[in-house]
């Protein structure tokens, strides 16, 4: 009696799988944006509902209804369920509030996340509920029994998603166009699923914005002097501390941190040094990275005597480098994302670049055919002409790093950064944030973790490490919200610890120096 | 090189659907700063509307909106929305505006900054410590927004995401005419598939004929769309819309919604011709023409007094579903309380109080519309014989504000009530 047309559905899988989340990349807001979204939402939407009868929304198939529908199934039922989320549009880091009413009470029901990136592959998660005896399910409040994520979890749809069945391997979910947002639908089914959602017809849908970027901040290429970036402002007449932001070993121009320190209130700089498709040579020398730093301090948006370097991963290798040794680069606060201070005085950063590049004989690969990496930097060296001399350093320094960081020994490379300063009596500097279980990716917050991804320079995988929920914890404090969390992490702060506050704190402080 | 402090500001959800509540605060300023919040808008139409609040910071050098005072400005006291509600065409502006979105598909940018001192003018000679920008929205993302121009019909559906099907709202703007959308586009995107439906236009000569199936045949396209619940309907009329709810909802055979609301409305004007002739009658008498000394013209005199005999009124004691009234204490365009009042005794007397449910909210104009719309007391209208007026709409702002955010609440509530809610709808089963 209900023909949910089947055969149909699987012939256009892959059509109305590639139309979803499809949105126009232009400069917000545009005109015509939200027609283009809204019909790529109704390709979407057919995937998600194998029972309509009608691709087209015009008016006039309205009076056809070749398929008994899900609509009359629901009128049968006569109640149909509320599902909301709060605000349907956000910044990536503010939080939303899922609830869903009018569903029987202690009804089994599973939300249902979904997402297309710009690679086009599909990441979803799930969390499987029970409504309470109103019939209600408030997910900031409700504990989720099963699924991609369990507990109470508010965010637990955005950062416990993964590549849906079936996906290529080893891929990573990073956002190229900082302009458009991440579309993801958010779903509601009868029962408690773990597969099969396309198959399935959805009790409620919502589609939500994550933005990269707040309406406003200003993008700006730039192309001077030899240097390859991106400048977000912040809006209004500035000028606005600033913020050079280092990317990792992946290379190319990643704007996506950049673009929501702008959407906080800093004129904030990313640039491209290692280049996958060029030779790498002048780009990783110190002059290229005093040279972007220049150029942000010079412009007038920004404060000349407010900034800082943020750098991950091997960013954060020249972030310390540039900290200790350069003459030029004299920030007011640095941070360190998962990097390390070991590199030969002697050599050039691209050198120890190369250096790391080429020890692949003593990486370990474990059981799952996964480099790990950090093996080949450990023992810390003893000899000080074997790491960067953070005794040296003349301001505070914030070290973020992942208890299970499989990529670099972070944890190791801060106790001994320690040890240093101690020595050198600028420990007073100092401030180590470590995430026990969190991995070696510490990106923007309710980012989906991933163990492994494919690494483009060394092949293979490479194993990131941690499981999913104490990776996006620490991510939520890095950036400034307007309420804290504990973590239960220790910030050491010449030997005292001290419970965590939230970044911006931290950041308040490098803004208010002076 | 400064000591000066940066001051941070942050406004979240950086965007919202208009009805979401933002909160702002104000960091790092200096303890017992006095600072000057500013809203600042351009409208479609090209004008600025601007609203600001004189607050000071704390021990800390914060100000927290929500739970701070504004000491003066175009607000006063602990008003977390009070920079959007409280926003009025900047000064030399032309006379007689109103803030009124005509495209949805983008949003109402709004520019919020933080000056230092308590300004109350001037804002653009100063240099602001901080700046925001906001967007509001009347659409949620994944809202289809489907034309419609069939079987004669002019308007447009606003269709929620997902597989639906949805219980459906038939919207119907004022005396106004035109298509107007965004209270259409708001209701879709709380999971009503709702259609704004243009039954007057002075402008259009295909308008003239229009009558009650027209009406009626909306309700069907409505009803029978794929996307629709047939049997979960609700028609709602704002003002003149009112009137042509009513008399739908009492003397059409098709027309059976599951509920129904009137904004600012009115049992005295039955649609038993032509609409737009309807509306003509309302506004004939120019010797009954009450200007007040502002030169505004006040309507609600010319429907005065509520007549006693019950065929020039829609008799609405013949309802059979419930009827929600949302009225303004201080409407000084329609007789919106009075006529409640009346549809009370009428009611009453027929066996169907237990339908209706009245909200008067005092101090409240006539033009009652989604949350933290500034508040007009009085603008222009063009009449049907094209000769501009100033309408005079009523209310204070502040009560009116509250009123706009109160209503929307429970607009909302009485459409789940009895549209997802309830069961007692009709089941018709195709099986």
């Amino acid at each position: 009696m209900w023909n949910p047309a089947r055969s149909r559905l699987s012939a256009l899988h892959i059509r109305s799988y590639a139309n979803i989340g499809r949105t126009a990349s232009q400069s917000l807001p545009s005109l015509s944006r939200h027609m283009k979204m809204t019909a790529s939402f109704s390709s979407a939407l057919h995937y998600l509902m194998p029972s309509s009868s009608s691709f087209q929304f015009n008016s006039r198939s309205a009076y056809k209804s070749k398929h008994l529908s899900a609509r009359s199934m629901s009128t049968k039922m006569g109640k149909r369920p509320l599902l909301s989320v709060q605000p349907s549009r956000g910044l990536v880091d503010e939080m939303f509030q899922i609830v869903i009413m009018n569903l029987l009470p202690n009804q089994k029901a599973t939300l249902h996340s979904l997402h297309q990136s710009e690679d086009k592959d599909f990441w979803e998660a799930f969390g499987h509920y029970i409504s309470d005896e109103h019939g209600t399910v408030t997910v900031s409040k409700d504990e989720s029994l099963g699924g991609t994520y369990e507990g109470t979890e508010p965010m637990g749809l955005l950062w416990s998603m993964r590549p849906v069945p079936g996906s290529r391997s080893g891929l990573r979910l990073r956002k190229k166009d900082v302009l458009s947002p991440m579309v993801v639908h958010i779903s509601l089914y009868s029962g408690h699923l773990s597969e099969g959602f396309g198959q399935q017809t959805a009790l409620a849908t919502s589609v939500t914005e994550r933005w990269y970027i707040a309406p406003g901040v200003q993008r700006v290429d730039v192309r001077e002097k030899g240097v390859r970036g991106t400048l977000f402002f912040p809006p209004g007449p500035g000028p606005y501390p600033g913020v050079m932001d280092l990317w990792g070993g992946g290379g190319g121009l990643v704007e996506y941190r950049t673009a929501l320190l702008a959407s906080h209130g800093f004129a904030s700089m990313a640039i491209q040094y290692l280049n996958p498709n060029k030779e790498r040579r002048a780009d990783t020398d110190a002059s290229y990275f005093e040279g972007a730093y220049k150029i942000l301090q010079n412009h007038p948006k920004v404060q000349k005597d407010r900034l800082a370097m943020l750098g991950l991963s091997f960013g954060g290798v020249v972030t310390l480098s540039m900290a200790v040794n350069s003459k030029i680069i004299k920030p007011q606060c640095c941070v360190c994302i998962s990097g390390s201070h070991v590199g030969s005085v002697d050599k050039s950063l691209f050198e120890i670049f190369k250096e790391i590049k080429q020890n692949v004989n003593t990486m370990r690969v474990n059981e799952d055919n996964q480099l790990i990496h950090r093996n080949f930097i450990l023992p810390i060296p003893s000899d000080l002409t074997q790491k960067m001399d953070v005794g040296k350093i003349k301001c505070p320094l914030l070290l973020v790093n992942g208890g299970d960081d499989e990529t670099l020994p972070t944890v190791e490379s801060a106790e001994d950064m320690e040890e240093i300063m101690k020595k050198a009596g600028n420990l007073h500097l100092l401030e180590v944030l470590t995430y026990p279980g969190a991995g070696h990716l510490i990106e923007p917050p309710y980012t989906p973790h991933f163990r492994a991804s494919n690494f483009i320079i060394h092949g293979g995988e490479k194993a990131s490490g941690g499981p999913p929920l104490s990776l996006s914890r620490p991510s939520q404090c890095l950036f400034p919200l307007l309420h804290s969390q504990h973590h239960g992490l220790r910030r050491r702060r010449g030997g005292k610890d001290l419970w965590l506050n939230n970044f911006a704190t931290a950041t308040t402080a490098c803004a208010s120096v002076g | 090189m400064s000591a000066r402090k940066c001051p941070l500001l942050s406004v979240q959800p950086i965007r919202g659907l208009v009805d979401e509540r933002f909160q702002i605060v104000v960091i790092n300023l200096l303890p017992n700063q006095e600072v000057t919040l500013h809203a600042l808008h351009q409208s479609e139409d090209k004008d600025f509307w601007e609203a600001f609040g004189h607050y000071i910071s704390n021990h800390h050098g914060t100000v927290t909106v929500a739970k701070d005072e504004s000491l003066g400005g175009t607000y006063e006291g602990t008003e977390a929305m009070g920079l959007l509600w409280s926003m009025s065409p900047v000064p030399a502006s032309r006379s007689g505006l109103r803030l009124r979105r005509v495209d949805i598909l983008t949003p109402r940018v709004v520019h919020i900054s933080v000056y230092s001192g308590h300004l109350s003018q001037g804002f653009s000679q100063q240099t602001a410590l901080a700046a925001s920008v906001t967007e509001r929205w009347y659409i949620a993302p994944g809202v289809q927004r489907v034309d419609v121009r069939e079987r004669g019909l002019k308007g447009t559906l606003f269709i929620p995401p997902g597989p639906g099907p949805y219980p459906g709202v038939l919207d119907l703007w004022g005396g106004g005419g035109g298509l107007v959308e965004y209270r259409s586009a708001l209701l879709a995107s709380h999971g009503f598939a709702s259609l704004a439906l243009e039954y007057m236009n002075r402008n259009d000569k295909k308008m003239a004929d229009v009558d009650a199936s027209y009406i009626e045949e909306a309700y069907l396209f409505l009803q029978r769309h794929q996307k629709v619940q047939r049997d979960h309907l609700a028609v709602v009329g704002l003002s003149f819309g009112s009137s042509v709810t009513l008399s739908m909802v009492v003397y059409s055979n098709i027309i059976k919604p599951q509920c129904c609301m009137c904004i600012s409305g009115s049992h005295l004007v039955p649609v038993d011709k032509p609409i737009i002739k309807v509306f003509q009658n309302l506004k004939l008498s120019s010797d009954k023409l009450a200007l007040n000394e502002d030169n505004q013209l006040m309507n609600k005199d010319l429907m005065l007094p509520i007549p006693s005999d019950p065929t020039l009124k829609v008799d609405v004691g013949k309802i059979k579903c419930p009827l929600l009234l949302v009225n303004g204490g201080d409407d000084e365009n329609w007789p919106s309380v009075e006529s409640a009042e009346d549809m009370k005794l009428i009611m009453e007397k027929a066996g169907n109080l237990h339908l209706l449910k009245v909200l008067t909210y005092p101090g409240a104009g006539h033009l009652i519309e989604p949350p933290y719309t500034p508040h007009i007391r009085a603008s222009n209208f063009i009449r049907l014989d094209h000769r501009k007026v100033v309408f005079l709409w009523g209310g204070q702002t502040k009560p009116h504000a509250y009123a706009q955010e109160n209503a929307w609440k429970e607009i909302l509530a009485f459409l789940r009530q009895h549209l997802y809610f309830s069961t007692d709808g009709v089941v018709k089963s195709r099986l």
